[in-house]
């Protein structure tokens, strides 16, 4: 066996760079391109929600566990392991569990004026929260537990795409007070 | 580690697996949630009972960042678990498990290895493994490196086309029982087989193992608490893992040194071996295997059909461990070998020694 602690030699002498070699310009970076292409299919669950979508709807899957309800639906209550095969629609009208006000723009989304809000929406009926763009108001009006309703895209442009909600816009209801914001399925439902 | 090495006792106590040519229909997250339930179901256990979780899988088979983390919703991972993820296959994520298992502080772990190369090229995605600089950007595929190293070994006489036909035979006929294999059939023979063009000369279609998509789970436990879980646990007797070198130039490809090492470190054959489960993904690379591990006659070599019959890359590995464990547990073995490999060529291997009561 090679004792660790004595390096190979190779290492153990001065590296010496062969005549040819000197004074060429280092190799600083190598380009090796890598394309894999693949054929994604969604899960039967992810097919339902984005078909949904077209029809301004908006899918979510609830727990045989204890009727929490998750969206978007994956097939799979992931607190316990289970499998779900429940479908419920749920409203476009939620409320803001959390946000965050960003100032840089997104590369690919020159559409998106900074600053711009993305929110964690808690739709009505859902015991979980997914992401959406807040608009319609002033950042600064951006508040946990305001109360927003989805700003769909004209009938004629819709699509299966989560992309239909262009925006959620403040609907002008009473907030919902911050203790009882955000998700739900995480602390159990007692609180209602 | 060394056969008997003061270890303490784990076994495996609980397997499923499930292969097919394609999950058209399903994600890897639903595939595993059926797996997992059954597995852990079978023994009594929920996730709250299990002491540690390991799993084995690619993103770049799935085509995606930490997909690992996604397929966690199939465990049930709330309140949050004792978790590990290996980037190899989920063999390698098994003996995590069971050096997890060794330390003492827990006495059940949950393993599980899955892929679904359908939706990419898995031939493809195997040339990433390679050494970036010299010979991944040359992009050669995983059949062409398995063919030079069938070549080497034919054009060396220590085998010939008509001993690697024999092989594909044994895979066909047996996988004809087995509701996981893809690729089976009662009627092959050698001569029919080796009337096909080759696909990478020197291998055939019926050299190169069937890709198929699937998963496989297995429930580990440590001591008493295996007995109480099961009939007849299968005790892992000894489990080790040894690697070759990267570099494919530096090695013999005839052979796999560090699979004769794990199997010696085991002591795989201080007694007689009623089968042997062993990874091979090309007729070739099995035919070289069965003499590295020391297989000897009367060894039931691949009850299942092996890989060829149905390689599901990241969970062939331990679907052998699944296999051989099933059959101890079954009782139509005793002592049984398992083992997996990785990296290009056979370059790194893992050998478990599986024993009932």
């Amino acid at each position: 066996m090679t004792d660790p602690d004595i390096p190979p030699r190779a290492l153990a002498e001065a590296v010496v760079t062969p005549e040819a070699l000197a004074g060429l310009e280092p190799v600083r970076s190598v380009r090796t391109p890598i394309r894999l292409v693949y054929d994604f299919v969604p899960s039967a669950a992810a097919q339902a929600y984005l078909r949904a979508y077209a029809e301004k709807r908006i899918l979510g899957h609830r727990s045989p566990v204890d009727g929490a309800v998750f969206v978007p639906p994956r097939g799979v209550d992931p607190r316990h392991g289970t499998a779900i095969d429940e479908t419920v629609d749920l409203a476009d009208t939620g409320h803001v569990g959390n946000f965050c006000v960003t100032h840089l723009p997104i590369p690919g989304r020159d559409d998106l004026e900074v600053p711009y809000v993305s929110a964690w929406i808690h739709l009505d009926g859902a015991d979980i929260g997914f992401l959406g763009l807040v608009a319609g108001c002033a950042t600064e009006e951006v508040r946990i537990g305001m109360r927003v309703r989805a700003v769909w895209k004209p009938d004629e442009q819709l699509g299966p795409t989560a992309e239909n909600v262009l925006y959620w816009e403040p609907s002008g209801e009473p907030d919902v007070p911050v203790g009882r914001a955000g998700n739900r399925a995480w602390r159990g439902r007692t609180d209602g | 580690m060394a056969e008997g090495a003061g270890q303490r006792d784990v076994a495996v106590v609980s397997v499923a697996v499930r292969q097919e040519e394609a999950l058209t229909e399903e994600n890897e997250v639903q595939l595993l949630v059926d797996l997992v339930n059954r597995a852990r179901n079978a023994v009594g256990l929920s996730q709250a009972e299990i002491g540690f979780t390991c799993s084995g899988s690619s993103d770049f088979l799935a085509g995606q960042a930490f997909s690992f983390v996604q397929t966690l919703d199939a465990v049930g991972a709330f309140p949050p678990i004792s978790e590990s993820h290996v980037e190899m296959d989920g063999a390698f994520a098994l003996y995590e498990a069971w050096v997890k298992l060794q330390i003492g502080d827990v006495d059940t772990a949950l393993v599980y290895g899955y892929g679904k190369p359908s939706a990419g090229s898995v031939r493809d995605v195997l040339a990433l493994q390679l050494d970036p600089y010299y010979l991944a950007p040359l992009w050669p595929d995983a059949h062409a490196l398995a063919a030079l190293q069938a070549r080497l070994l034919l054009d060396s006489g220590t085998v010939t086309p008509e001993a690697l036909a024999e092989v594909a035979v044994r895979s066909l006929h047996n996988a004809v029982g087995n509701p996981n294999a893809v690729r089976a059939s009662a009627e092959a023979t050698p001569e029919e087989l080796l009337a096909a063009e080759p696909v990478a000369d020197p291998l055939r279609a019926s050299d190169l193992a069937q890709v198929a998509d699937g998963g496989c789970v297995v429930v580990l436990a440590a001591g008493e608490r295996a007995r109480t879980l099961c009939e007849r646990p299968a005790w892992i007797r000894g489990i080790d893992h040894r690697i070759d070198g990267h570099a494919l130039g530096t090695r013999d490809l005839t052979r796999a040194p560090s699979a004769a090492m794990a199997a010696q470190e085991v002591g795989a054959s201080s007694d007689r071996l009623d089968i042997a489960e062993i990874h091979g993904p090309t007729t070739s690379q099995e035919w070289i295997l069965q003499r590295e591990l020391g297989i000897a006659e009367g060894t039931e070599v691949n009850p299942s059909g092996g890989a060829l019959a149905a390689d599901t890359l990241m969970a062939s590995g331990l679907i052998r461990i699944a296999e051989a464990a099933a059959r101890v547990g079954a009782g139509t073995a005793d002592r049984a070998l398992a083992h997996a490999t990785s990296g290009p060529c056979l370059q790194q291997n893992l050998v478990c020694v599986l024993e009932g009561d």
